[in-house]
């Protein structure tokens, strides 16, 4: 995570959220899962769901599984040169991620993407200003 | 317990305030509320006040006390935020103090400024509702959130930009006649689909616009209302609230809205009523998906049937259950943290006859309102009934 930059709306920082997302860059994602089966992400001392606090890291499947995607076209300040993109809720198992698609469009457009699709996460970053965020490539993309 | 009435509603014109400050708005409303209630201010005991983005929009946190200045009132007051349904929850803390026995008399309601803001800050400002961390900086504005839902809803259950056109269109017919509406412009279903894209499948015809206004109801006992000689024919029965984890992704259904299946049973059960007893709603319409998400959970329809209502003529102002005849927040504006209270002046106009519209459900008993904050992490639903 960068240092607060005074031109970012939300310079809120955490370092669990930072350390997890280093883990997806250094390619070993994980979400926090409960005895239940119960994933969430961090920072997160409790199971949402059932109140457990025995919550470990359990390592996520690189490739997910498309849910729900939107191509997006008025974008907030944050996103503005990155616009348009494709959001994607993304099954990973034990828990969900949310981020942009990134590849796989012809230049200009926003990245193809459809429900069920097989994808790839990892980190990224804003064209607007940099700032890493999730990433999710389609299968077969390099 | 007491039975609750409305004793006085108001609203301010929902629309673009350029020159006028947020406690100017919530004056004008609170006066008509005042005007239409015929109670006296000072009778009043709590102010109960929704407000989301107005530490953004106007520099002006600590609003609560500005706004009993501006209503003319001296009495604790508070406060609610909770995104969209900010005056949905300061509503339903005011009825639930009445109906206590904790004061006779309550104002509550809420406002919003918005119009000052460009437009890319109120999409951040609005953005904000949503989680921060693993959904705004994932790139997930408030339309991409519903735009998430939408195709999420085409897949489960199938459906078409075309069924959400026809929403659009309904709602820009019921505004028409509606003196505070934001629109008095009909849009036709193919105008609807032609829109550009904001986030895809939503187009600019499925989105509520941005909005300055602001929501007043003066809610009583029913026994001051009888001492006092009111003409207060319309109780709120029923009062109901869900909450859902706040990023959509966490939920167990992308295409449905539990916390409003969860604030609808409540009220129902609150009121005694059921959904089959409904005849007319007011619901969250922030997007035209929205408003059939609302419908289901509202159990009006069917997982899967809300889609094509308006198309079908079920909810439209001659079918057999109007929905959104105010023009909902598509038309007639959705001036965020004032929704909720609007919609419970609209349908209390609506049951009392003094709608424009109330001429299409005359025999009208029982009314809902639904309100909702984010993509519904938050869901607020009251039931309106004639009682005398
Ligand atoms: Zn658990």
């Amino acid at each position: 995570m960068s240092d607060a930059d005074p031109a970012d709306a939300s310079p809120a920082t955490d370092r669990d959220y930072a350390e997890w997302l280093d883990a997806f860059a250094d390619g070993g994602g994980f979400a926090l899962v409960c005895p239940d089966g119960h994933g969430s992400l961090p920072p997160r001392r409790v199971c949402a769901e059932c109140g457990s606090t025995d919550l470990s890291r359990e390592p996520l499947d690189e490739m997910g599984t498309v849910e729900t995607y939107s191509v997006v076209h008025v974008p907030s300040p944050r996103f503005a040169d990155d616009a348009p993109y494709a959001t994607a809720v993304v099954d990973f198992g034990p828990t969900r991620l949310t981020g942009i698609v990134r590849d796989g469009g012809a230049d200009g457009d926003a990245p193809a993407v459809e429900i069920g699709d097989a994808v790839a996460v990892d980190v990224g970053e804003r064209v607007t200003d940099g700032e890493r965020l999730v990433v999710f490539r389609p299968a077969g993309e390099s | 317990m007491s039975e609750v009435r409305v004793a006085g509603v108001g609203l301010t014109p929902f629309g673009s305030h350029p020159e006028r400050t947020g406690r100017d708005l919530f004056a004008e409303a609170a006066l008509r509320a005042f005007e239409d209630a015929a109670v006296s201010r000072a009778d009043v005991k709590e102010l109960n006040y929704g407000n989301f983005m107005g530490a953004l929009a106007e520099h002006q946190g600590h609003q609560a006390p500005l706004m009993a200045e501006a209503a003319g009132v001296r009495c604790p007051a508070t406060r609610y935020e909770s995104a969209c349904a900010s005056a949905g929850v300061a509503v339903r803390e005011a009825v639930r103090t009445v109906a206590a026995g904790d004061a006779d008399v309550v104002l509550a309601g809420g406002m919003e400024r918005m119009t000052n803001l460009p437009t890319d800050e109120v999409t951040e400002g609005l953005a904000i509702a949503a989680d921060d961390l693993f959904e705004v900086r994932a790139g997930v504005t408030f339309p991409g959130a519903y735009a998430l839902m939408a195709n999420a809803y085409f897949d489960a259950y199938g459906g078409s930009r075309e069924d959400l056109a026809h929403i659009a269109s309904k709602n820009h017919a019921n505004a028409m006649p509606n003196e505070y509406a934001q629109y008095h412009r009909e849009v036709s279903v193919a105008e609807a689909m032609d829109a550009p894209p904001v986030a895809e499948p939503l187009h600019l015809y499925d989105a509520c616009p941005i909005t300055d206004g602001a929501s007043a109801l003066v809610l009583v006992s029913e026994e001051y209302a009888a001492e006092h000689d009111l003409d207060a024919p319309v109780a709120v029965t029923g009062t109901g609230q869900g909450t859902d984890r706040m990023a959509l992704g966490d939920r167990e259904h992308l295409a449905r809205t539990p916390a409003a299946d969860d604030a609808a049973d409540a009220a129902y059960a609150d009121a005694g009523v059921e959904a089959a007893d409904v005849d007319v709603a007011e619901v969250h319409d922030c997007f035209t998906i929205a408003e059939v998400l609302a419908l289901e959970s509202l159990g009006l329809f069917e997982p899967g049937e809300g889609i094509s209502a308006a198309r079908e003529g079920i909810t439209t102002a001659d079918g057999d259950l109007p929905v959104n005849l105010s023009g909902g927040l598509k038309a007639k504006g959705h001036p965020v943290g004032a929704t909720g209270g609007s919609q419970i002046a609209e349908l209390t106009r609506l049951l009392r006859g003094d709608h424009p519209n109330s001429d299409r459900v005359p025999d009208a008993e029982v009314g809902v309102a639904h309100n909702a904050g984010g993509t519904v992490a938050s869901a607020v639903v009251h039931v309106l009934e004639v009682a005398e």
